[in-house]
């Protein structure tokens, strides 16, 4: 299976690369099933998922519910364990490794999980909370915790002197904050953010993205930023993949894929995005829903809701196709809209080669 | 603030709120979920409650059929419905009132589904508990309103459970019910919040088209500044328990004048990759209502504040096509 994004749009060696991983989880075995000799059913939530990260890159992965996304950050730092596929960080085999060469991986990846209320010990002061993984990784001396806490409560823009208190004295915004600086504490290479804003309201949401900006740029981090909405990632990601049903339909630099989305997947998506200034014409309301991840249907798994879908499209899996574009590695998983676009350029992309 | 007329051009005012003030016993005290709260639906009209965590917009909504939990209460003003003071009408009178002249959808509709029950019983009882219809006439009107609703095959769903369905489904269902009586005012807290943007998107075209049919009104409770102005016809901004700003929405939208309601739509994040301004946060923390400052709630996070922010009254200022601020320091009208 090609690599995403090729080597075209850099010479850099990947951080981390990806290819053909699947996971499939299967549900628990029911008596009638058992008598009537029927497989137990089968959720398909990654269906041969590439993708290549650089250095100091960060690539947003953008699905609803039910596309695979949370799977896809778990199966990185391998709290599932994928059925097919490999995956390189770091010039090392992630799926291989054990042991030692394990827990130096898992120091070097990192993940802020979508809810700061469950994702923090309630019995555990913050200071302890955010220097206990820097000191079961031998990173700091026996002693040396409150300070370590100290600074990096700072970096994350809480007051060091509330390293005593425990989660539930803080909102929603700061426990994410103090998620943000138990991640960073062990020194990471890759930062997961699986969902890390979504639960906070608009103005803190945004003093977060920032905050994560501000974060990387110091640090030098690369990142995943995985969100359901293509608004939340505009700002941070230098790629997006857009994942639906276990598969990234299309993927590129986030300013071409949203200039010019040649998914009608992510199409669907840009369009149905709230308008702040009330523009929207209004359709006859659609009733298509996403297929359920146990029946990926056979062809374009989006071929059920696709106004453009034709014959071909419920028989034939689509290929990647390169989409001419500015900055290179522009993929579409479509038999259709590609071969439109040839022959209505949009506007946006005239820059482009080709 | 006076209603302008609707796209309908029907002016009858269903629902008139003033001065709505709910609280909350907290230790020896009260905190005030909701602080003197104005607000007017006419027919086919619909408004929009937009605010952040905690400031009071679902209790707000909840109160208009009696429903504040439990120790909360109503502490002053009036909810006039149709000129009938609803904060003193009888538990029968409200009982009567709610599913079939007001009616309500939630955030959760796993929530408000009977588990052990099929979609088709729980409609086909709405439908002969409310309209007094008989079997029959009840499962063929329930087949009618699941297909109004978007429910694809409603013959074969009206023998689903709830678990069986999507979530984007359950609403469709919760709404079936709701419009069931076809009432006059639809109350929506937060109704497309759990679903995927697609989802949601299709439900508010549903409930918007519906509205078109019928000429009920709305009024819609959202923590979304896009889901409000794409659906709404007016819009209140709460902070806090407190109204900052309410008026017609293309007024507050495109010329907002708190500073909290520009705060919010500067924080708002957008599709444009480049050359938008980023989004600017808010600073601070969110409020906490049993340690308000006095005065303008918002001024410890605002960056206009000034000393005289502790004496503001926290009315809004009658002004320009029913566009009010109860911030007398900005935005004020050219």
């Amino acid at each position: 299976m090609p690599v995403r994004g090729g080597a075209r749009v850099s010479a850099d060696t990947p951080l981390l690369s990806v290819a053909g991983l699947t996971k499939r989880f299967t549900d628990r075995h029911g008596i009638v099933d058992k008598i009537r000799r029927r497989p137990p059913p089968v959720l398909t939530a990654l269906d041969g998922v590439d993708l290549l990260l650089r250095p100091g890159e960060t690539l947003g992965v953008v699905g609803e519910s039910g596309s695979g996304k949370s799977t896809l950050a778990r199966c990185i730092v391998r709290l599932h364990e994928p059925d097919a596929g490999s995956m390189t960080f770091d010039g090392h085999d992630l799926l291989g490794a054990s042991g030692a060469e394990l827990r130096v991986m898992r120091r070097s990846i990192q993940m802020v999980f979508q809810d700061p209320y469950t994702s923090l010990n309630p019995r555990l002061r913050i200071g302890a909370a955010v220097a206990e993984p820097a000191r079961v990784h031998g990173l700091i001396e026996r002693g040396g915790e409150q300070d370590y806490a100290r600074q990096l409560l700072e970096r994350v823009g809480i007051r060091p002197e509330t390293l005593r208190r425990f989660p539930h004295e803080f909102s929603g915004g700061q426990r994410q904050r103090i998620a943000i600086a138990r991640s960073l504490a062990v020194r990471p290479k890759l930062l997961i953010a699986d969902e890390a804003v979504s639960a906070l309201d608009v103005s803190i949401q945004a003093q977060l993205l920032s905050l994560l900006e501000e974060i990387r740029a110091d640090l030098g981090l690369t990142m995943i930023f995985i969100a359901h909405q293509l608004a939340v990632i505009s700002r941070l990601a230098d790629r997006v993949a857009i994942m639906y049903l276990g598969r990234i339909v299309e993927t590129g630099a986030t300013a071409d894929v949203f200039a010019n989305p040649r998914h009608p997947y992510t199409q669907a998506l840009l369009e149905a995005h709230p308008r702040m200034d009330g523009s929207r014409v209004r359709k006859p309301s659609a009733r298509t829903e996403a297929p359920s991840p146990y029946a990926i249907p056979a062809g374009c798994r989006f071929h059920t809701r696709c106004p453009l879908a034709e014959d071909i499209c419920s028989r034939v899996d689509p290929p990647e196709v390169e989409i001419p574009s500015v900055r290179g590695g522009h993929l579409s998983a479509c038999h259709v809209l590609p071969r439109l676009g040839e022959a209505h350029p949009p506007a946006a992309v005239s820059e482009a080669p080709g | 603030m006076s209603a302008p007329g609707t796209p309908a051009g029907n002016d009858e005012m269903l629902l008139d709120v003033r001065g709505l003030t709910i609280g909350f016993p907290a230790g020896e005290g009260l905190l005030l979920a909701a602080n003197r709260i104005d607000f007017q639906v006419a027919a086919g009209q619909t408004v929009g409650l937009v605010g952040e965590s905690g400031c009071g917009k679902s209790v707000t909504l909840r109160s208009l059929l009696g429903l504040v939990p439990y120790p909360g209460e109503v502490l002053d003003g009036e909810i006039r419905w149709l000129g009938e003071d609803l904060r003193v009408a009888s538990k029968q009178r409200l009982a009567a009132l709610r599913g079939r002249e007001i009616s309500m959808i939630f955030q959760d509709p796993t929530a408000c589904l009977n588990p052990v029950f099929t979609v088709g019983d729980q409609i086909v009882e709405t439908l002969r508990k409310r309209g007094g219809l008989g079997k029959a006439e009840a499962r063929t009107r329930a087949v009618e309103l699941l297909d109004r609703v978007g429910v694809p095959s409603p013959e074969r769903r009206l023998g689903a459970y709830p678990h069986q369905l999507s979530g984007g489904m359950r609403q469709r269902v919760m709404i079936a019910i709701a419009i069931s009586a076809r009432p006059k005012l639809l109350l929506a807290d937060e109704p497309t919040t759990a679903l995927d943007v697609t989802i949601q998107e299709q439900i508010l075209s549903l409930l918007v088209e519906f509205q078109e049919e019928s000429g009920m009104a709305i009024v819609l409770v959202s923590h979304d500044l896009g889901v409000i102005s794409e659906t709404c016809d007016e819009v209140v901004v709460m902070y806090a328990g407190r109204r900052l700003e309410a008026g017609v929405r293309q007024a507050v939208m495109s010329s907002p004048r708190h500073p909290y309601t520009r705060g919010l739509i500067q924080a708002m994040p957008s599709l444009e990759v480049s050359d938008e301004p980023p989004p600017v946060p808010i600073p601070g923390q969110p409020p906490n209502l049993a340690d308000l400052p006095s005065g303008c709630p918002f001024a410890p996070r605002c960056e206009f504040s000034r000393p005289e922010c502790e004496s503001v009254p926290m009315t809004l200022d009658a002004d320009v096509a029913g566009h009010g601020s109860a911030c007398p320091f900005v935005g004020a009208p050219a």
